[in-house]
């Protein structure tokens, strides 16, 4: 091949990737907050918290094991990002809001699941977050998953 | 069977410990579900497929704790946690862990 064509794929693959990434990269995650926001509007009023022991007032009448969990990706752009900050130092916003997202998208997941079963509140909220290596490049990140998990509980006298 | 991940059944007592039971189980990733993961690396966005396998796998580990407190004669679990690990590239291991007890 002529060494300008070969140049000029190699570095224009990774550029048209990256103009690409910006775009729909920022499209997702507009969309994905816009989506975060609503849900969390609508299961507002179900109590989620961390104490390990049910509030002494509340009448159990049943109780299980509820989770919710998502896997989420971070965008070619974002993690180029990310890799010059690596450089200098300092917070690196972009996974700071990929991780956001994903922790809200599973808490989102978990109270869709207590309102689905008929539970009234979840008690001991637990978030676990998990890095996902890509299977041809361990180095990459192919996804975080969070998981959130907590006792749904049904109540006699539900807030 | 009844799981909670809290020390106690709220509105029950213990009645009898029957120690740590446990289920787990490692995945592998489908090739096809790694190449659309590949294009989704690049685009940004959840990895439904993914999320998918996942709480399936997670499921699965929770049914084999549960019938290993069924087998102990158990009638519920407290105390459950979680834990993933990447062993390999490409698997990864979901595990389940809690105590197995009767309550009345």
């Amino acid at each position: 091949m002529d060494p300008q064509v070969e140049l000029g794929v190699r570095l224009g693959i990774p550029l048209a990737l990256l103009v690409l990434a910006y775009f729909t990269g920022a499209a997702v995650e507009r969309r994905h907050y816009a989506s975060i926001r609503k849900c969390e509007l609508r299961w507002r009023g179900l109590p989620a918290i961390t104490l390990r022991t049910v509030p002494p007032s509340w009448k159990v009448t049943e109780c299980t094991l509820i989770t919710g969990s998502v896997v989420i990706s971070v965008d070619y752009f974002k993690r180029f990002l990310a890799g010059l900050r690596a450089i200098v130092g300092g917070r690196v916003k972009v996974y700071e809001s990929l991780l956001d997202r994903a922790r809200r998208e599973a808490l989102m997941r978990l109270k869709q699941q207590a309102v689905e079963g008929g539970y009234h509140a979840i008690v001991n909220v637990r978030l676990e977050t998990c890095r996902m290596a890509n299977a041809r490049n361990s180095e990459s990140i192919a996804g975080l998953e969070v998981l959130a998990f907590g006792t749904g509980v049904k109540l006699l006298n539900a807030p | 069977m009844i799981l909670s991940n809290i020390e106690t059944v709220p509105g029950k007592q213990i009645t009898r410990f029957f120690g740590v039971v446990s289920g787990s189980t490692v995945r592998a990733k489908h090739i096809g579900k790694d190449i659309m993961a590949g294009f989704k690396n690049i685009v940004g966005g959840e990895l439904k497929a993914y999320t998918e396998l996942i709480a399936e796998a997670r499921e699965d580990a929770v049914g084999r704790m549960v019938r290993e407190a069924e087998s102990l004669g158990a009638n519920a679990v407290v105390n459950i946690r979680f834990s993933t690990s990447s062993v390999a590239q490409g698997a990864a291991e979901l595990f389940a862990y809690g105590t197995a007890v009767t309550v009345e």
